[in-house]
C-alpha cells in the first residue's frame, strides 16, 4: 500500500511537471509563430522535439512508478 | 456532404464499438451463469454477475493465440498456430488443443511435455504452481514462443495492406501525368518525410536513411489507424504492444550507432569544449543516454497508443457498469471526442517518431562544424 502511493503521488508530480514544461513550450511557440508567422514550420518542429524530450522524462518517471506494485 | 459523410462514419464507428464490447458481455456473462449456475442457485439475481471492465480492457488490449473475427453477425474464433522451443525441441500444435481455456486448466500433452495457457502465456504445466497468476510466471518455467499470434497476423495484415498501397503508388508514376487517387494522397506524406524529416534533419547524407524512415513512418501510421477501427481484421493493439515498439526503438539503436562517425563517438567519449576533470563524467552520461533515447522511443509510442485504447474502452464499459440510459449518451459523446483526439495522436506519434530517429541518425552522421 505504501509503495503503491508513493507511486502514485510520484507520478503525479512528474505529470505537474511534465504539464507546465509542455505549457510553456506550446505558449512560447505560438508566441513566436505570431511575431513571425514565416517561421511556423520550423518552429512546430522544434515544439514537438522539445515536447518530445520533456514527455520522455514524464515516460521515465511512469516506467519507474509501475515498477513498484 | 463530406461533413455528413464525417458524422456517419463517427457515429457507425461508435456502434459497432459498443455492439461489440455488448456482445462480448453478453456471451461472458452467459458463460459465467452457465459455470456458476449450480454453485449460486441460492443467488436469487441472476444478472448480478460482477462485470469486471479492467479484465475485459486487458483481455481486449493483450496478445493472444486466438483470433476472434467480430465482426457483429460474423463472429467465428480462428485457432492460430503454437509454435514452441521447448526442452525437446520444436513443437507445433493448434491453439485449439487449449479449447479457450485461459486459466491454466485444460492441459495439452504434445511432445511428450505438459503444456497450460495462462491468459497469453504458455507455460509447462508441472513446472507452473496452480493458480498462477501471468505475471509470476518466470522465464524457466515457460517455452520460447514463436507462435503466430493474433498481433503477428495484424502486422502480417499491415505490411500486406502498405505493400500493395506503396506498389500501387510506385506504378501510379510510370503512367503521364500527375498522380491520382491513393497515389495523390500518399505521395505529399512521402515528399513531406523525405524534404522535411530526413533532409532537414540528417543533411547531405540523408538519402541512405529514406527507404527506413518511409518504412517506419507507414508502418507506426497505418498500424495507428487501424488499431482504431473497431473489427476484425483491424481493431488490433500494435503499436500498443511494448514488444513491438522495442523491436523499433532497436532498430534505431543499431542504425544509429552503426553508422556513428568519428565526431560522434568523440562526442560522446571525450566531449570536446569540457574541462578535462569534468571528461569522464560527461561521457558517463553521454554513454547512458545512448541507451535513454531509443528507451524514450519505446516509451513514448507503446504509452500513447496503450492510454488511448484504454481511455476509449473505460467510456464504453462505463455504460455496463452504471447500466442507467444517461451513461450511454455521456460515454457515447466522451467516446467520439477520444476518437478525434486518437486520430490526431495517431498521426503525431507516428510523426515523432520518425522525425526523433531522424534526429538521432543525423547527430550519427553529421561532421563537425565548430
Amino acid at each position: 500500500m505504501p509503495a503503491s502511493l508513493g507511486a502514485g503521488i510520484g507520478a503525479g508530480l512528474a505529470a505537474i511537471g511534465a504539464g507546465i514544461g509542455i505549457g510553456r513550450i506550446g505558449g512560447s511557440s505560438l508566441e513566436a509563430s505570431a511575431r513571425q508567422p514565416e517561421l511556423y514550420g520550423k518552429l512546430f518542429t522544434l515544439m514537438i522535439v522539445a515536447a518530445a524530450l520533456v514527455e520522455g522524462v514524464a515516460f521515465f518517471a511512469v516506467v519507474v512508478a509501475m515498477q513498484s506494485k | 456532404m463530406t461533413n455528413n459523410i464525417f458524422k456517419f462514419l463517427l457515429l457507425s464507428v461508435l456502434f459497432i464499438n459498443v455492439g461489440i464490447i455488448s456482445a462480448q458481455h453478453d456471451a461472458h456473462g452467459e458463460t459465467t451463469s452457465h459455470n456458476e449456475a449450480t454453485v449460486e442457485k441460492n443467488e436469487e439475481a441472476g444478472h448480478d454477475e460482477k462485470f469486471n471492465p479492467s479484465d475485459l480492457i486487458n483481455h481486449h488490449l493483450s496478445d493472444s493465440h486466438d483470433y476472434k473475427f467480430d465482426i457483429p453477425f460474423f463472429e467465428t474464433t480462428f485457432y492460430l498456430p503454437v509454435i514452441l522451443w521447448t526442452d525437446n525441441g520444436l513443437t507445433v500444435f493448434s491453439s485449439s488443443a487449449f479449447k479457450g481455456d485461459e486459466h491454466g486448466e485444460v492441459v495439452v500433452t504434445k511432445n511428450g511435455q505438459k503444456f497450460v495457457r495462462i491468459h497469453d502465456i504458455i507455460a509447462y504445466a508441472d513446472k507452473v504452481p496452480e493458480h498462477a497468476k501471468p505475471e509470476e510466471i518466470t522465464l524457466s518455467q515457460r517455452p520460447l514462443d514463436f507462435s503466430i499470434t493474433k498481433n503477428v497476423l495484424s502486422m502480417f495484415f499491415t505490411f500486406l495492406i502498405i505493400l500493395i498501397l506503396l506498389m500501387y503508388v510506385r506504378k501510379a508514376y510510370n503512367k503521364k501525368g500527375v498522380p491520382k487517387g491513393i497515389a495523390g494522397f500518399l505521395e505529399p506524406l512521402i515528399v513531406f518525410i523525405r524534404d522535411d524529416v530526413a533532409k532537414e534533419n540528417i543533411g547531405p547524407k540523408y538519402q541512405k536513411f529514406v527507404p527506413f524512415l518511409l518504412t517506419v513512418f507507414f508502418f507506426i501510421l497505418f498500424s495507428n489507424l487501424f488499431g482504431l477501427i473497431p473489427f476484425s481484421p483491424f481493431g488490433y493493439n500494435l503499436t500498443g504492444n511494448i514488444v513491438v515498439t522495442f523491436v523499433l526503438a532497436v532498430i534505431v539503436f543499431i542504425i544509429t550507432n552503426v553508422n556513428g562517425n568519428k565526431s560522434y563517438w568523440k562526442h560522446i567519449l571525450w566531449p570536446p569544449g569540457v574541462p578535462v576533470i569534468l571528461k569522464p563524467f560527461i561521457a558517463l552520461i553521454e554513454v547512458l543516454s545512448m541507451f535513454t533515447k531509443p528507451f524514450a522511443l519505446m516509451i513514448r509510442l507503446f504509452a500513447n497508443i496503450f492510454a488511448g485504447h484504454t481511455i476509449i474502452l473505460t467510456f464504453i464499459t462505463l455504460i455496463f457498469v452504471f447500466k442507467n440510459w444517461g451513461v450511454p449518451f455521456a460515454s457515447g459523446f466522451a467516446t467520439i471526442f477520444m476518437y478525434i483526439s486518437e486520430l490526431l495522436v495517431a498521426f503525431l506519434q507516428a510523426y515523432v517518431f520518425t522525425l526523433l530517429s531522424a534526429i538521432y541518425f543525423g547527430m550519427a552522421v553529421k561532421e563537425e562544424a565548430h
